[in-house]
This record gives structure tokens, C-alpha cells and sequence, in this order.
């Protein structure tokens, strides 16, 4: 299903212009606090009506200003999950899961039993809103929108309240709904680690304008957008698979069209589809590949595009078809007398997965 | 143990304050979502219209009512022609006097739990697929439940007390428009009344006392469900 939206809109103090269309299984929205996520996504479930412009999902217009239509809130089939998940304190669980089967005429496209499972929800039927931790309410949420069968799933900020712990809690469940449930999502959020782990598309939003929107890979690797996505975390993200799993220094090697890596093997099982992050700031350059170095991943890439930032220089490499990104001094650039189209090897010092936290190559 | 008067000025009082609470609670409601979530010119005048009776003397509001509601108001000549409703000198005229005396207590109990209700929870429950009426009664209204039980029991008990407007809009008549403090202030009038006006004033005590305590409990139920 797509999502296509082009909208304006003007609140007193701030003023928004989105314009954008995605196709992605999970779409992020993407940029810091005051960017303009929350109007947007008010926009998306209706709370909030455009000045002008309009919001598509699959065949159906939600908004169409010129045409004069706006389906209100309760028509969209958009389910939201809320950052302070606002279950309902005066209904119990149940009845917060089922609230809205009480509207809606047609079947649930999902049974409750199977809500519960999927979540994990069994002990906390019976219990209020009150008595549930921060993750356990947000499980519940979550199935809540569920419940409603959604045409598209808004996860506004979902994780934003909860401490390290309840986050590596609910993630594995989002990354279930992803890859279970046939159902778009936007992902609402300001922190990187989230969106690279889940989306595959993503909207990066700055001062109520969107600065740039395509595949994930696509705009990490950016080297204008740096600022956007936060300059230590600014990099490529690359869809690879485990090819090969050494027992005996406990090494994976994953191939992606361009490369390979080879990285710990941890939990990694063979087949295994993962994403890599790989900062800028952990690609170092060689000219020649290394001999004598630690380092045991270097990809021979080409330069494809440099800009110079705040006394640093952001290379833009390709490998193949896939993208890397490389933050070194302006002092080693010219050393090495780097130019665009010149081959070089890229040194990949550490990768995060979408599973692990990170993994250091050293 | 009560005299037959005393009966009656009793379960009078009752009578009226239960219809004087029954009345007043929709338009209540009705006007303190209006002052709560209205955006509309006039709101402010309609707010001062409210509280008017709060601090109007009694009189002048039981004044009032004789000129709209008596059988010669324009109000009043239309409800008998129309309905065959009398209020003026009736009891239901008693408890219309009560009904206007606690309103703006009602209307502000009732405001402030509106306005306490998280906007977010009824934006998630239209997400969820509920429309407007119905995001009101099942999320707004049960939220706001203990702000209603706070307007029922201080109307109930503003009715118990009320004199001023009720004496001059529906007079003193027994078993009429007597209710406990005309009762009491009847006695009053006349020598030698002074077991009778104490039995009377522990009685209309002991009445507003059971009110309060009954409200606490419920409130206090409904306050340890919603506890976060």
C-alpha cells in the first residue's frame, strides 16, 4: 500500500510543508523534537486539518482540500500508537483491546487470542491500565491498534518513554509486526538506532519542512543531510546476509551486492537476513590495501562525491550498488590527495546490526 | 418520634432536592461542556449568566423567577398553557429555586472534570474508530464521573439549605413549599418553638451529613479505579 501526501498547513509560531510518497513496509518519520513529526502525523490521523494540499492510502483519499473531502478521525482505519500509550485508565485491558470492535461493523481482521499471543499479553487481560509498567502498556497499545484493523499503523514515538531495558523489550515486537503482519507503518521518531533497526524508508524532517525522503540507504548515506541525522551517527545502512559462519574464531562473513564483511559471529545463524549500520566515523581510508593492520574488513570501493564539513571531509564511496560514507580529517584528504573517482579501499573499523548494539572489528 | 408537619417538611425537602438535582444536572452538564470546550463569542457573558445566582442576594434571584416563572410570567404562562405545568406556589417551584440556586456550584464541579479529562485519550478512542457521541459517553463521561457525583451532592446539599429564593418565589405554604429551613424559620416566628427548631436543625444536620458521607464513599471508589 502507499502512502502519498502533500499537505501545507500554518499553526500560530510554526508552519508545515510535507510532500512526500512511500511505498515502504515501515516508513520513518524521522527529525528532532519541533521538526514537525507530531503536526504530521495529526495530519495523517486527522486530528489536525490541512490548509491545503492532500493524504492517500492505497486507493483511498483521506484529504483532498480542492475536492472539499476529509474523512474524519474515526473513518480512517489508521491505527496510532502513542508515545504515553493512553490506554483508557477506567477500562480494564480486555475492553481497552476490544474498544474498537464496539464501532466497527465488520470482523476483526485479527482475533483477540491472536493479538494476545503475538504480544504476549495472556496474564494482563483482567488488569487495569494502572497497574502495568511502561512496556507492558505499550504492548497493550499496540494491540489495541491492532484490534481496530488498520489500513496503516502510526507508531508515534513509541519507545520515547521507556528506559533501555523496556526499549529492547518492545522493539522485537515492532520487528514481529513488521515481518508477520502484512501491514504498512509510519514510525514516529527521533532517535536512529530505532529507525535504522525497523524502517526501510524514511522521511527526515527539519524545521517543518521535509528535507529529504527515499530509501533508507539511499539517505543515510547523504553527505548533505549530515546535520539532519545527527553527525556521530550519520552513515550507510546496508541490507546483507550471512553467508558463512567461521567456528574456530567464531567469525561471520556477510555478503551484500558490492562486498563482503566479516564481523563476530555472536548469534548470527547462516542465511540470516541482517542490516548493517555503519557510521561514517568508523571508515577510515587506504589508498592500497593494508598490510600489517588489524583491521579485517577493507572494501575496495570508488570516491564517488566529497564535502568538506566543519574542518572534517565526508567521502560518499560505492561498492557495487550499495553506498558507504567515510568522515576523515581535511589534513588526511589531502595527504592521500583523494578525488572523486579515484579507487580506494574503505577500512570498516565497527558495524552495528539491527539486532546487536554494535560489534567492534578491531 | 416526628410530628406529621415535621414529616412532611422533611420528606419535602427530599422530594425537592432530588428533583431540584435531577433537573439541573443536563443543563448542567450541557453548559459546563460549552464553557469547558466551547470556542464561541459570548462565552465569557454566558459564564457570568452562570454564576449570577452565586452572588445575586437569594431574593433578588427568587424575585426573578416570580417575574419569568409565576403564573403571570411570560415563562410561566407558557408552560401552563402548553404543558399545564404550575410552578408558581408549587412545590416543583421549590425545586425549580433550588435547581437555579445550585447550578453554577454544579456547572463548576462538573467544568473542572471535563476540563481534567486527557484530550489524548479521546483522540485515541476516535482513532480507534469511535465517533464523536460516542468518544463522549464512553471515554469523557466516565472519566468525568466524579466531578458529576461532586455537582449531585452539591446541589443535593445547597437544595437542603436553600431559603432566600425559594420563600420568595414559592412562598410558605405546609406540606407545599415548606421545606426544612422555612419549616425552621417558621417556627421561629412564633413563642415557644425551641425543641421543635433544635429537633429540626439536628434533623436537617444529620440529613446533609449522611449526603456528604455517601458521596465520599462513592467518590472515593471511583477515585482508587482511575488511580495511576
Amino acid at each position: 500500500m502507499s502512502l502519498d501526501l502533500d499537505v501545507t498547513l500554518a499553526l500560530p509560531g510554526f508552519a508545515l510543508t510535507a510532500d512526500f510518497a512511500s511505498t515502504g513496509a515501515v516508513t520513518a518519520l524521522f527529525g528532532r523534537s519541533g521538526a514537525g513529526k507530531t503536526t504530521l502525523t495529526a495530519l495523517l490521523t486527522g486530528h489536525l486539518r490541512p490548509d491545503r494540499g492532500h493524504i492517500r492510502l492505497g486507493s483511498r483519499v483521506l484529504v483532498d482540500t480542492a475536492a472539499g473531502i476529509f474523512v474524519p478521525p474515526h473513518r480512517r482505519r489508521i491505527g496510532t500508537v502513542f508515545q504515553d500509550g493512553r490506554l483508557f485508565p477506567h477500562l480494564s485491558v480486555r475492553t481497552n483491546l476490544l474498544y474498537s470492535t464496539w464501532f466497527s461493523r465488520v470482523a476483526s481482521r485479527h482475533r483477540l487470542d491472536e493479538i494476545v499471543a503475538l504480544l504476549g499479553l495472556e496474564t494482563l487481560l483482567g488488569r487495569m491500565p494502572a497497574g502495568l509498567s511502561g512496556g507492558e502498556k505499550q504492548r497493550v497499545a499496540i494491540g489495541r491498534a491492532l484490534l481496530a484493523s488498520p489500513d496503516l499503523l502510526v507508531l508515534d514515538e513509541p519507545l520515547a518513554a521507556l528506559d533501555a531495558a523496556r526499549k529492547a523489550e518492545i522493539l522485537p515486537y515492532l520487528e514481529l509486526l513488521r515481518d508477520r503482519l502484512n501491514l504498512p507503518m509510519v514510525y514516529v521518531s527521533h532517535a536512529l538506532d530505532e529507525v535504522v533497526r525497523l524502517a526501510d524508508t524514511l522521511v527526515l524532517m527539519e524545521a517543518g519542512r521535509v528535507r529529504a525522503a527515499g530509501p533508507i540507504g539511499e539517505i543515510m548515506s547523504r553527505l548533505d543531510l549530515g546535520a539532519g541525522t545527527g553527525r556521530t551517527e550519520a552513515g550507510a545502512v546496508l541490507a546483507a546476509r550471512v553467508e558463512a559462519i567461521d567456528p574456530a574464531y567464531g567469525l561471520a562473513t556477510l555478503g551484500f551486492p558490492g562486498g563482503r564483511l566479516r564481523v563476530p559471529a555472536d548469534r548470527l545463524a547462516p542465511g540470516q537476513e541482517v542490516r548493517l549500520h555503519i557510521r561514517a566515523r568508523d571508515v577510515a581510508i587506504a589508498l592500497e590495501a593494508p598490510q600489517g593492520l588489524s583491521i579485517l574488513n577493507a572494501l575496495p570501493a570508488i570516491i564517488a562525491e566529497m564535502a568538506e564539513d566543519d574542518g572534517a571531509v565526508e567521502l560518499r564511496l560505492t561498492l557495487g550498488p550499495n553506498l558507504l560514507v567515510a568522515r576523515i580529517t581535511r589534513l588526511s584528504a589531502e595527504t592521500l590527495g583523494l578525488r572523486p573517482g579515484l579507487a580506494v579501499h574503505a577500512l570498516v573499523k565497527s558495524v552495528a546490526f539491527d539486532r546487536e548494539v554494535g560489534a567492534d572489528l578491531s | 418520634m416526628l410530628t406529621p408537619a415535621e414529616a412532611a417538611a422533611l420528606s419535602l425537602s427530599l422530594k425537592v432536592g432530588l428533583w431540584a438535582v435531577a433537573g439541573a444536572m443536563p443543563v448542567a452538564l450541557a453548559l459546563a461542556l460549552l464553557l469547558a470546550r466551547g470556542r464561541f463569542r459570548g462565552r465569557a457573558i454566558l459564564s457570568a449568566l452562570v454564576y449570577l445566582p452565586l452572588v445575586l442576594p437569594p431574593v433578588v434571584t427568587g424575585y426573578a423567577l416570580l417575574l419569568l416563572f409565576g403564573r403571570h410570567g411570560p415563562v410561566g404562562a407558557w408552560l401552563e398553557a402548553w404543558f399545564g405545568v404550575v410552578l408558581g406556589f408549587r412545590w416543583t417551584g421549590a425545586a425549580l429555586a433550588a435547581a437555579v440556586m445550585g447550578l453554577p456550584l454544579m456547572v463548576r464541579a462538573i467544568q473542572l472534570s471535563l476540563e481534567a479529562v486527557d484530550p489524548g485519550l479521546e483522540q485515541a478512542a476516535s482513532g480507534l474508530g469511535a465517533p464523536r457521541w460516542a468518544v463522549f459517553a464512553t471515554i469523557t463521561l466516565p472519566l468525568a464521573l466524579p466531578g458529576l457525583l461532586a455537582a449531585a451532592l452539591l446541589g443535593f446539599a445547597k437544595s437542603l439549605g436553600e431559603f432566600g429564593a425559594t420563600i420568595t418565589f414559592v412562598s410558605n405554604i405546609p406540606g407545599e413549599t415548606q421545606t426544612l429551613p422555612i419549616a425552621i424559620y417558621s417556627l421561629l416566628q412564633v413563642p415557644g418553638g425551641d425543641a421543635a427548631i433544635l429537633r429540626l436543625s439536628l434533623l436537617s444536620a444529620a440529613v446533609s451529613l449522611a449526603g456528604v458521607l455517601a458521596a465520599e464513599l462513592v467518590a472515593g471508589r471511583l477515585r482508587r479505579r482511575l488511580a495511576s
